[in-house]
């Protein structure tokens, strides 16, 4: 393995925020990193980490070494000899050491080509690092903020200077802003004082510093940092969608949110008393966007039929799952390419851009984006900017719809065949499998299964509000599978008799958590503690270079009336006029976050893989790496 | 120029209504009725008009009223609405009028909206409703007015005897999304024959019989193509629409059709993979992939998930088609009445005064009516609250109107009381007389000390001096 090949630069911000940073455990444990290291290097790459408790940390030898530097990279990088997990370096403690000199000066230092060349020279490659290979070969890329995190807590040992930031109070966040924004108004004014920019440029002053504020404002819940891909596609997607909200926007910052209420399409009225820990997620007083949204059906020109269409399905959940979400999407996409014209003294590539990016906005509105969409709405702005110009109108419309063909068909159908497949290598006669809600592919495992005599029993779990599970089993017990039927609240019950948990997953992120329907990690560590393994079966387009430890920061809110009114129980009326009363706020979260711990296996497309691998899979074949 | 969301428009603006006679004539069709001093036909026009809908094809049933109305909407809407009129034979029912209109129709869903609907209720609403279901047909359904009070004072014997055969019956999911159960008005009869399989399909039925079909409706295109091929059609409301209720489980709309093949995906699931897709095969076709999007689909009701389950138990995809029928259900606080009789013309003229001026587009004075500044009132006179007086008027002395519309340049002489009444255009009344609840046609001339109460006059009447006339359609023979 050649440690001094020269970088590739598509790597760098592509699978940056790798790794478990924590403030307080890094300090604790910065002065003995090395043993950590060496000791991480001597444990075999067989044996997975001790199990944890999800609100625990994973142990800090990671952001020791990861945090290091930035030259480490090409020694992980991919080799296309290598082997998806292949022989990863290990590292040296001359390095770890020298990072904990250079420690303090790290986080305020953006540029990410600070000093260290000539380290990687004293790493060896060692095979037995195996499993967390992905996760240290990655490293160095870590985000801004993680880098900052890491700081605040070097700081802690090393000098006071980046301790206050630490302790960001909301309004001292709130200062930062104002200055920052009036540094981007001041910047705008002064692009038009130099006089005559471009109505392209124009819109990158605007996106600029708000992605820079994004990075230097941590945000209170820290653990999450929001995706920053590749810079070019960043570049064209934010001048695309400057009418989009950020799909991490935070809602509870009520300016940002009433310059967001300007240009909504929707009129949507906030709900009024949400869960502390949740202001800064969207939620919208159940009920009020539907009919509004309908009455104005004919207004909205600008919004293709199929959108629209789309967007009410969305916003009434009569499409829900990641998959079925995604496809509709694309479809309705392929019809606004299939009606599209350029005006003219346009480009097909910008203009078109900028009319996806409006839809996507008018989705967003509707509902926020999956993580598998927004993957498909990147793959799809990339193949519009990426079209030569010399196309044709026809040619450059039919290039695209055959592209969004390909897109569902390769990465949503084929790869669930091939998910299938692996899963379905995984059920043994008289097994008994665990699935929780309704997954379609772990619904079509179980289906081919029993398809090819294979002799098993299901036990769907399911719960409140929106028994999806029930679909499921209907539709399992007409194949005529022997199913057991129970809500999440019995699981821990019948876990004792199941031999393999299924599990779908609306994502999957970069440090192996999984981000899925709320209640999967519940059954996750079910099954965990009970020793059964846990399959999660995962088309590789869900996967996501984001980093989440928990699944208070990016999340979805549902409607809270959903959790307050039980169907079938008219006298069950306690929670009557709940809205009225300031004392109680109700909160129907649609997702959580599994730990990568209780995770056995990745099913995906691309075989089964420890969830340490996504990284990988994400690097080499990411969206941005399709037919490119 | 694309039709706004894929969706086209046509109004059936009738042509000389018997019901409404003696009012309606064939100088005057039902288009053209003024209602609050208003054709009948700018209230639907006004409201697609306020929806952004600008291109609307108008069916006018008889060549006279045909040219009446086009003549009528050059004029008005000639620079604000791309109105294409339409004309049919007489007679020929709503389906008929659908008929003629086929070959304009190109796009995906049609929204055919009645011609005497009154109504504050967004088309847009209907028609967003129909394509978020991906329904075959979506019928707009209000509360039936409630006859009573206010209406007693109007023709109350004919109340009796009318009501019962008006109210439809209707059925709904408990969700009230889906129409499962229509019987028209016309057709009732002493038992409700209800379908089994979709009570058993529903679990639960509720059924209704204080709805009013307003004659709204959004059709997909095939659907209604498709059915306009059947004989023995006449009306849209009593045969189409129950058709189609009547058949939603086992439709019988052709497959061939993109749009229904489209709907027949909800029927069916997921099969084994292995035959769900061929790797090797071209890029499925857009149908499969709805198909494999819907199949997700969190079915709002019981309703749509036991259509899946009855299609998988006969385990062949094409077995069964079924299509949605919905209904989108007015608030109670919009307006929504038909103009068709003349019970209802008066209910509207003062609804229009009343409780829904907003409609009217009029702005209320102070005093709580619209009285133009060319309208001379003599001394003593008084225009009370809820009226309308269109311009050129002259009101003699010692007049009163009270809830009333008087049309244009009508000469009204000294001491006459209108009360409840609506007057129409270039109408003589001379001294002394008194009209009450009555309606009073265009170019009427009503002599000395006449007395009216309860009277519905054609068109060019005389009415003779001081005659006396209670609850009798009068017209010229």
């Amino acid at each position: 393995m050649d440690l001094r090949r020269p970088n590739r630069p598509v790597i760098g911000p592509k699978v940056r925020q790798v790794g478990f940073v924590t403030p307080d455990s890094a300090a604790a444990t910065s002065s003995s990193s090395i043993p950590a290291v060496s000791a991480a290097a001597a444990t075999s790459a067989g044996s997975p980490p001790s199990s944890l408790s999800p609100v625990m940390i994973p142990p800090p030898r990671h952001p020791s070494t990861e945090m290091s530097n930035p030259h480490f990279h090409p020694v992980g990088s991919y080799n296309p000899s290598e082997q998806i997990l292949g022989s990863p370096p290990a590292l040296s403690p001359s390095r770890s050491s020298r990072f904990d000199a250079d420690g303090s000066d790290f986080g305020g230092d953006d540029d990410e080509s600070v000093a260290l060349s000539g380290v990687g020279g004293g790493m060896t490659p060692k095979s037995s690092l195996l499993m967390r290979q992905p996760v240290t070969k990655t490293a160095p890329l870590v985000s801004e903020t993680r880098k900052r995190d890491s700081n605040v807590s070097k700081g802690k040992g090393e000098g006071p200077s980046a301790a206050p930031k630490e302790k960001l109070t909301k309004a001292e966040r709130r200062a930062t802003q104002e200055a920052q924004r009036a540094a981007k108004a001041a910047a705008k004014e002064a692009a038009a004082a130099g006089g005559a920019p471009s109505v392209s440029k124009q819109p990158k002053p605007a996106t600029k510093p708000a992605t820079q504020q994004k990075k230097d404002v941590p945000s209170g819940s820290g653990p999450l940092q929001p995706l920053a891909p590749s810079g070019s596609i960043e570049k064209k997607q934010g001048k695309k969608e400057v009418a989009a909200p950020h799909p991490r926007m935070q809602f509870d910052d009520m300016t940002k949110v009433g310059k967001l209420k300007k240009r909504a399409v929707v009129n949507q009225s906030e709900a009024r008393n949400r869960v502390e820990l949740f202001r800064h997620l969207p939620q919208y007083e159940h009920g009020t966007q539907l009919p509004d949204l309908e009455s104005k059906f004919f207004q909205l020109d600008l919004i293709h039929p199929s959108v629209y269409q789309v967007g009410l399905q969305f916003l009434s959940d009569k499409i829900s799952g990641g998959n079925a979400r995604c496809i509709a999407m694309l479809l309705a996409f392929k019809e606004v390419i299939q009606d599209y014209t350029t005006p003219p003294e346009k480009t097909l590539t910008r203009d078109l851009g900028a009319k996806v990016g409006s839809c996507v906005s008018f989705l967003i509105e509707c509902r926020p984006l999956s993580v598998s969409m927004g993957n498909a709405i990147r793959f799809l702005k990339n193949r519009i900017s990426s079209l030569p110009h010399n196309l044709s109108d026809k040619e450059a419309k039919s290039r695209l719809q055959s592209d969004i063909d390909r897109f569902i068909n390769e990465k949503i159908i084929i790869a669930s065949k091939a998910i299938v497949e692996h899963g379905v290598s995984k059920i043994r006669d008289g097994d008994v499998l665990l699935t929780y809600g309704s997954p379609s592919v772990v619904e079509s495992i179980f289906a081919y299964a029993h398809g090819i005599k294979k002799n098993f029993r299901v036990v769907v779990v399911d719960s409140r509000p929106k028994h999806e599970g029930q679909g499921l089993l209907r539709r399992l017990v007409e194949r005529g599978i022997h199913c057991t039927y129970t809500h999440l609240n019995a699981v821990s019950y019948v876990m004792h008799e199941v031999t393999r948990v299924f599990l779908g997953a609306s994502s999957v992120l970069s440090n192996g958590t999984v981000y899925s329907r709320v209640g999967t990690a519940c059954v996750a560590m079910v099954a965990h503690a009970f020793r059964v393994p846990v399959l999660v079966c995962c088309e590789a387009y869900k996967f996501h270079e984001r980093v989440q430890l928990d699944s208070i920061c990016s999340n979805e809110l549902g409607d809270p009336d959903a959790i307050s009114k039980v169907s079938g129980w008219k006298d069950l009326n306690y929670l009557d006029g709940w809205a009225q009363n300031e004392n109680i706020q109700l909160l129907n979260l649609k997702y959580d976050a599994t730990p990568s711990d209780y995770v056995s296996v990745l099913v995906t497309e691309q075989g089964m893989l420890p969830p340490t691998s996504v990284p990988v899979i994400i690097r080499e074949y990411g969206i941005e790496r399709l037919w490119t | 120029m694309d039709p706004p969301m894929d969706f086209q428009v046509v109004v059936l603006a009738g042509g000389t209504s018997d019901k409404l006679s003696p009012l309606v004539s064939k100088e005057l069709p039902k288009a053209l009725l003024p209602v609050a001093n208003k054709p009948l036909l700018s209230y639907p026009l006004e409201l697609l008009e306020a929806s952004n809908l600008k291109n609307i094809i108008v069916v006018v049933e008889g060549d006279e009223a045909a040219t009446q109305v086009e003549s009528w909407l050059s004029v008005a809407y000639m620079d604000r609405l791309n109105v294409e009129v339409v004309k049919t034979p007489g007679d020929v029912g709503t389906v008929g009028a659908i008929r003629a209109v086929a070959p304009f129709l190109i796009s995906t869903d049609i929204l055919i909206v009645s011609g005497d609907l009154v109504s504050d209720i967004s088309p847009g609403a209907i028609a967003a409703t129909h394509r978020r279901h991906g329904a075959a047909v979506t019928a707009l359904f209000c509360p039936a007015p409630v006859s009573g009070g206010a209406d007693s004072s109007t023709s109350g014997g004919k109340d009796k005897a009318k009501k019962p055969s008006r109210c439809n019956i209707v059925g709904l999911d408990p969700t009230r999304q889906f129409l499962l159960h229509v019987v028209s008005g016309a057709k009732v009869e002493k038992d409700i024959h209800i379908q089994k399989r979709i009570v058993r399909a529903v679990g639960q039925m509720e059924i209704r019989s204080d709805f009013m079909d307003a004659h709204v409706y959004a059709f997909k295109r095939t659907v209604l193509l498709d059915v306009l091929e059947k004989e023995n059609l006449y009306s849209i409301k009593q045969d189409v629409l129950p058709y189609l209720v009547r058949t939603q489980l086992r439709s019988e709309i052709s497959a061939k059709k993109e749009n229904s093949a489209d709907e027949s995906s909800n029927g069916a699931t997921k099969e084994l993979p292995s035959e769900d897709i061929n790797i090797n095969s071209a890029v499925p076709s857009n149908q499969n992939l709805r198909w494999l999007s819907q199949h997700r689909e969190i079915a709002p009701s019981s309703y749509q998930e036991i259509h899946i389950s009855d299609c998988d138990m006969n385990k062949s995809r094409l077995a069964k088609k079924t299509h949605k029928c919905c209904i989108y259900l007015s608030g109670k606080t919009q307006y929504c009445a038909r103009l068709n009789s003349v019970q209802a013309f008066g209910d509207i003229n003062r609804d229009m005064l009343g409780e829904a001026s907003r409609i009217t587009g009029y702005t209320f004075s102070a005093q709580n009516n619209v009285v133009h500044p060319t309208v001379v009132q003599g001394a003593k006179t008084t225009a009370g609250g809820q009226c309308i007086i269109a311009e050129g008027t002259i009101l003699g002395d010692k007049c009163s109107v009270k809830r009333s519309v008087i049309g244009r340049h009508c000469r009204i002489g000294s001491n006459v009381k209108i009360v409840n009444s609506i007057v129409m255009n270039h109408i003589t009344i001379e001294d002394n007389c008194t009209i009450q609840g009555s309606v009073i046609s265009s170019n009427v001339q009503i002599q000395e000390r006449a007395s009216l109460k309860d009277c519905q006059v054609g068109a060019g009447y005389v009415i003779t001096a001081g005659s006396e006339y209670k609850s009798e359609p009068l017209t010229k023979r």
